[in-house]
């Protein structure tokens, strides 16, 4: 399905994460972290960034290997994106949200 | 004569010995399995253990009695794996070397992955049924607690039978039901997913389940620790949920014999490839079951089908053939819901479990996604099919190690 954002149309699922990375770029982000209730800082840049990398790399996103990476530790991944910070960070990110569970 | 040698005598490596030990024979072949565990746990019976549904005897055999005769059994502790010199190195300094490796040593908890879960509680308030010591150890605590607030935790996944911790939940309010104390328990159902499965279609279902026995759910419940004094498990958000019994599944890992060869990731669980079940890294090493990295469950029937392929697998590298890539995650699970009934789901790596038949569409005998009486009586008679058919790597009639989707539905 297709939502505007920052007055844009782009592709999105019925969760609305981004199906296509290509159409993300920094205004849709701040968007979107507005709809979860979070002013992007410096901060959560370098964490967006460091996910977008990750996935770009193909490496399977879990909490554990957030907390793991020297970028952010679990509790100020929490705190810089509260209550479910993997989902609500990942949406912003405009990556999929991360299948660490089977 | 070439060395074929599986490590653990557990479900996966004892069927590759039943499977393999019909095709690779003496002179050419000779095959050893190695675990230094003397007894062999059907680890699905440590669910019902707590709730006095099965005794230890139920659920405990010996190793050795599902070895064939013509298979060698080393019953001692593995040191390391040594890949670039295709050998085993075992505690007291001898070492085996083969041809073709299997690794099949499962997955375990780890509760000191958490702050304070192996705490001054841990057994006493804090549970785990993970172990049989941990099930034992609940069943004595529930013989006679009189009521309180229950609280059943997943740490993070993925972990071992990813419905278990469900089924707990749902037996513990039958057999609270059935004790006539059901109004003096609280029953909370804490996970890091964002609903009870890991599968939306499977999801729904399982909600209305929670939701129909007053079984609470917290959902998004990322544990940092668990506090002795205050018996509380905290979440890294701040949120925190108090427990007089907390049964908790902790973080699972592979064996720490993976760490010790280099051959794991950060879970110790080995790099494969999901499709012919080979170690992404050395080709003559296979891995079977919990200890593989591949995004399948951590369950009995998921290796049961992976065995069937595996074996092809072996006999076509041994054979110099190119291997078959066909294992597709097929899982089967049967689910307890309380009251004498369960569920039954099938699903695989790109299939949600769906509703319909099983194994004959239209006719069952069993229900995918309802509760019935039949699936209980499945998952009962499971445990004889368990030690006296799956084991011995005998194909269980109608049941293919591939999901057949048409079926369904």
């Amino acid at each position: 399905m297709e939502k505007l954002i920052a007055g844009k149309s782009v592709a999105v699922n019925e969760e609305g994460y981004l199906t296509d990375f290509s159409q993300w770029d920094k205004s849709i982000a701040e968007e979107l972290a507005q709809e979860a209730g979070i002013n992007l800082s410096p901060r959560h840049w370098e964490v967006l960034a460091y996910l977008q990398k990750e996935h770009q790399s193909q490496v399977a996103l879990s909490i554990r290997r957030v907390g793991k990476s020297n970028v952010v530790d679990i509790k100020e991944f929490y705190q810089l994106f509260p209550t479910a910070p993997l989902k609500t960070a990942t949406k912003i990110a405009g990556i999929p949200k991360p299948v660490s569970c089977i | 004569m070439k060395n074929l040698v599986i490590l653990g005598a557990g479900t996966g490596g004892t069927m590759m010995a039943n499977h393999l030990h019909h095709h690779l024979q003496s002179p050419d072949w000779r095959i050893t399995i190695i675990d230094e565990r003397k007894e062999h746990h059907y680890q699905p019976g440590y669910l019902f253990l707590p709730f006095d549904m099965y005794s230890p005897d139920d659920i405990v055999k010996s190793v050795k009695e599902f070895i064939p005769d013509d298979v060698h059994l080393v019953q001692q502790k593995i040191l390391r794996i040594v890949p670039a010199e295709s050998k085993i190195q075992l505690e007291g300094g001898n070492e085996v070397s083969y041809d073709v490796l299997i690794v099949a040593t499962g997955a375990k908890i780890a509760p000191e992955e958490t702050e304070g879960m192996r705490g001054a509680e841990w057994h006493k308030s804090v549970f785990d049924f993970y172990t049989f010591e941990g099930s034992l150890a609940l069943r004595d605590k529930l013989r006679d607690w009189q009521g309180g607030k229950l609280v059943v935790h997943i740490t993070e996944m993925p972990i071992k039978c990813p419905v278990a911790p469900l089924e707990f939940a749902f037996l513990a309010d039958s057999f609270f039901k059935e004790k006539k104390m059901r109004d003096k328990v609280e029953i909370t159902y804490v996970t890091p997913l964002s609903g009870a499965f890991t599968k939306p279609k499977a999801t729904e279902a399982l909600e209305h389940l929670l939701k129909e026995k007053h079984i609470h759910i917290e959902s998004d419940f990322a544990i940092e620790h668990v506090d002795n004094t205050t018996k509380e498990i905290v979440d890294y958000g701040g949120r925190s949920i108090p427990f007089d019994i907390l049964v908790t599944v902790p973080t699972n890992k592979g064996d720490e014999l993976m760490a010790r060869s280099g051959m794991g990731d950060d879970l110790n669980y080995i790099p494969t490839d999901k499709a012919t079940l080979r170690s992404k890294d050395y080709e003559n090493i296979f891995v079977l079951g919990d200890a593989s990295n591949i995004p399948a469950s951590k369950a009995g029937s998921v290796t049961h089908f992976e065995a069937e392929i595996l074996t092809e697998n072996i006999l076509r590298f041994v054979h110099g053939e190119p291997l078959k890539e066909e294992f597709d995650g097929h899982a089967n699970c049967f689910i307890e819901t309380g009251n004498g009934k369960a569920l039954l789901i099938d699903f695989n790596y790109t299939h949600e479990p769906v509703e319909g038949s099983f194994p004959f569409q239209g006719i069952g005998p069993l229900r995918l996604l309802k509760e019935s009486r039949m699936n209980h009586m499945g998952k009962l008679a499971f445990r004889w099919i368990y030690w006296n058919v799956l084991l011995k790597g005998t194909h269980i009639p109608f049941v293919p190690a591939t999901m057949s989707v048409p079926q369904k539905q």
